[in-house]
């Protein structure tokens, strides 16, 4: 039925949105990807119901180093620690940091780099040196640096990520804006009489968002890798807690002996990286199909 | 010689830049300066040992006061003294700083060698099994925390096949295993950068035209889409060296190379703030020299960059 509904209507009476959603669910390895991250994410929702947070930290001295096996999916560390109970734990508090840094700097890269765009000159020039000088240092090292000052814990390591992200999507925001302020359609709608709020919310949001939202899903993988990077060097998430960057560093002595101490974290990131990364390259491709290669 | 003004001018824009990051930092760090000292010196020390200890620090005065000077003695090349164990910062960055341009070079160089002819190769010859296999690997790279990557390599390789020595700096072998971590990350990248901009040279008009006249499929890669392909990876690489010297840090740490990586890790660990913000000022001085740099080539490549504008 949803098939011959729609073929009745004309292509040129779909939405963009629509034409973009329909090219998103034909690209395979972006489903592939979204059903990834779904996994992933549900599973990290459901940690309770799947083990319990008592799991987490409760040691059990007379099943050390036990193999992935029924008890153990994962099998256990050195003290006997579920590694399955950690690595759900620890995933929730990689996803949701890394949703929390791309969150805040997508808010407020999105009005330095919007008001930047919209208003031009002075404003723009001012808003612009700061982006540059939160441009001028690497990312991870400006976060660094900040969580020098800031101190170690979730909430400030989040802030520190977040700052340093900043910067990007200011310019992103404000790159589109510049292009899009000059477009007849833009023009046609003043001479209409619009207000300044509903050329923003009708013509600029929807026409620029595309680029943005493809870059922040493709930052969003890179955060998590950056959280776990950060996990993994001491910065950031302390040791009982798990993360799973945490959980690799204190592992680290005993993955000769016990390889699936490194590989079951490790392969853990890397899938969700790349789920990431397929969604984002597969949002690239339906939004603007002239990329895709 | 435009080029001799323009990097001038470039240079001296790194001034403003430079101020106004050791500043923002200044700034943060002022909200969390006053429990620095009782952190440094512990729990069991004295009210007076704390005010001591926060005089030596230039803690008691204002923040503009503090910065100011700071600033001035940045002029005279002075850097000031760790925090923890006296030193001067700027003697123990003139160590370590070699081994992490030599890694971050190293890594650079195997990304872009590697990586640019496997990205070109995999577009001229679209949807082939080196197109497929390359872009494969390339989002494999991508997605790979490196410093899993490197943790497992380290394993494989220099503990359990004894190919490669664990850690260190003391020998050229000893950069190997972390050159190739280091660039992993960036070949992954350059490989779908070059793909992507050379793809999108080869569908342009003169190419077609190119064709039309009856160039060769050699002769039109090599006089009229090469060149105007690597602006883009150029611009890439510049994007990248500034990632590597930033990953170095986490390579250091797992090959214990005595680096600038290693040496800012320590650092924030312990809220060593001279030491992390030398390293910042270097960091962004050497960052702008690359993007220099590379913004010159571009202009060499392109002669329609004009770099007196």
């Amino acid at each position: 039925m949803a098939k011959t509904k729609r073929r009745k209507k004309p292509l040129s009476e779909y939405s963009t949105g629509e034409l973009v959603l329909f090219r998103f669910r034909k690209n395979k390895l972006a489903m592939f990807g979204v059903f990834l991250l779904l996994f992933v994410a549900l599973a990290v929702a459901a940690a309770p119901i799947l083990s319990s947070y008592a799991a987490v930290s409760k040691m059990h001295m007379s099943d050390r180093f036990q193999a992935p096996n029924a008890t153990y999916i994962f099998g256990t560390d050195e003290f006997g620690r579920d590694l399955f109970a950690r690595i759900l734990y620890g995933g929730r508090i990689s996803l949701l940091c890394s949703f929390a840094i791309i969150a805040i700097a997508f808010v407020v890269g999105a009005l330095i780099g919007g008001a930047a765009g919209f208003f031009g000159g002075k404003v723009d020039t001012v808003l612009m040196r700061i982006v540059d000088m939160l441009m001028a240092v690497p990312s991870t090292m400006l976060a660094m640096a900040i969580i020098t000052a800031l101190g170690n814990g979730v909430w400030k390591l989040v802030m520190a990520l977040a700052i340093a992200q900043i910067a990007r999507f200011a310019r992103i925001v404000r790159s589109s804006v510049l292009t899009l302020r000059n477009v007849e359609y833009v023009e046609a709608a003043k001479c209409y009489g619009c207000s300044s709020l509903r050329i923003i919310l009708k013509h600029i949001i929807p026409n620029g968002i595309g680029p943005i939202i493809v870059s922040a899903t493709l930052c969003l993988g890179q955060t998590i890798l950056s959280i776990s990077s950060m996990g993994y060097l001491g910065l950031g998430v302390a040791s009982p807690t798990p993360e799973w960057g945490t959980i690799i560093s204190e592992n680290k002595i005993n993955i000769q002996a016990y390889p699936y101490l490194g590989l079951i974290p490790g392969i853990c990131i890397c899938l969700t990286v790349m789920a990431v990364n397929f969604i984002g390259d597969g949002l690239r491709d339906a939004f603007d199909p002239r990329t895709k290669n | 010689m435009t080029w001799v003004k323009y990097a001038l001018k470039r240079l001296l824009m790194l001034i403003p830049v430079i101020v106004c990051v050791t500043f923002f930092l200044y700034l943060i760090l002022s909200f969390s300066s006053g429990s620095l000292a009782r952190q440094l010196l512990g729990d069991d020390a004295t009210e007076e040992q704390i005010a001591a200890k926060e005089a030596e620090m230039g803690l008691d005065q204002p923040l503009m006061v503090r910065y100011g000077k700071y600033m001035l003695g940045v002029l005279k090349l002075d850097f000031g003294k760790s925090w923890v164990n006296g030193e001067d910062v700027l003697a123990r960055f003139e160590n370590r700083l070699p081994n992490t341009l030599k890694l971050s070079t190293l890594a650079m160089l195997f990304a872009i060698g590697i990586g640019v002819p496997l990205g070109i190769g995999s577009a001229i010859k679209q949807y082939s099994l080196l197109d497929y296999g390359s872009m494969f690997v390339a989002m494999l790279l991508f997605s790979m925390p490196s410093f899993w990557l490197g943790t497992m390599c380290q394993i494989l390789f220099c503990l359990v096949l004894h190919w490669l020595p664990v850690s260190g700096a003391d020998s050229w072998d000893c950069f190997i295993l972390p050159m190739l971590i280091l660039g992993a990350n960036t070949m992954a990248t350059m490989i779908r950068m070059s793909r992507t901009s050379m793809l999108d040279v080869i569908r342009q008009d003169y190419i077609r035209t190119a064709k039309a006249k009856g160039a060769s499929a050699k002769q039109v890669i090599a006089h009229h889409a090469m060149r105007n392909s690597l602006i883009p990876i150029i611009t890439q690489v510049g994007v990248s060296f500034a990632g590597t010297i930033a990953g170095a840090v986490v390579t250091e740490n797992i090959f214990a190379i005595p680096g600038v990586g290693t040496l800012l890790i320590n650092a924030v660990k312990s809220h060593d703030v001279p030491v992390v913000l030398g390293t910042v000022i270097f960091v962004a001085i050497i960052v702008g020299v690359i993007n220099l740099i590379v913004d010159l080539f571009c202009a060499v490549i392109d002669p329609r960059i004009d770099l007196a504008a």
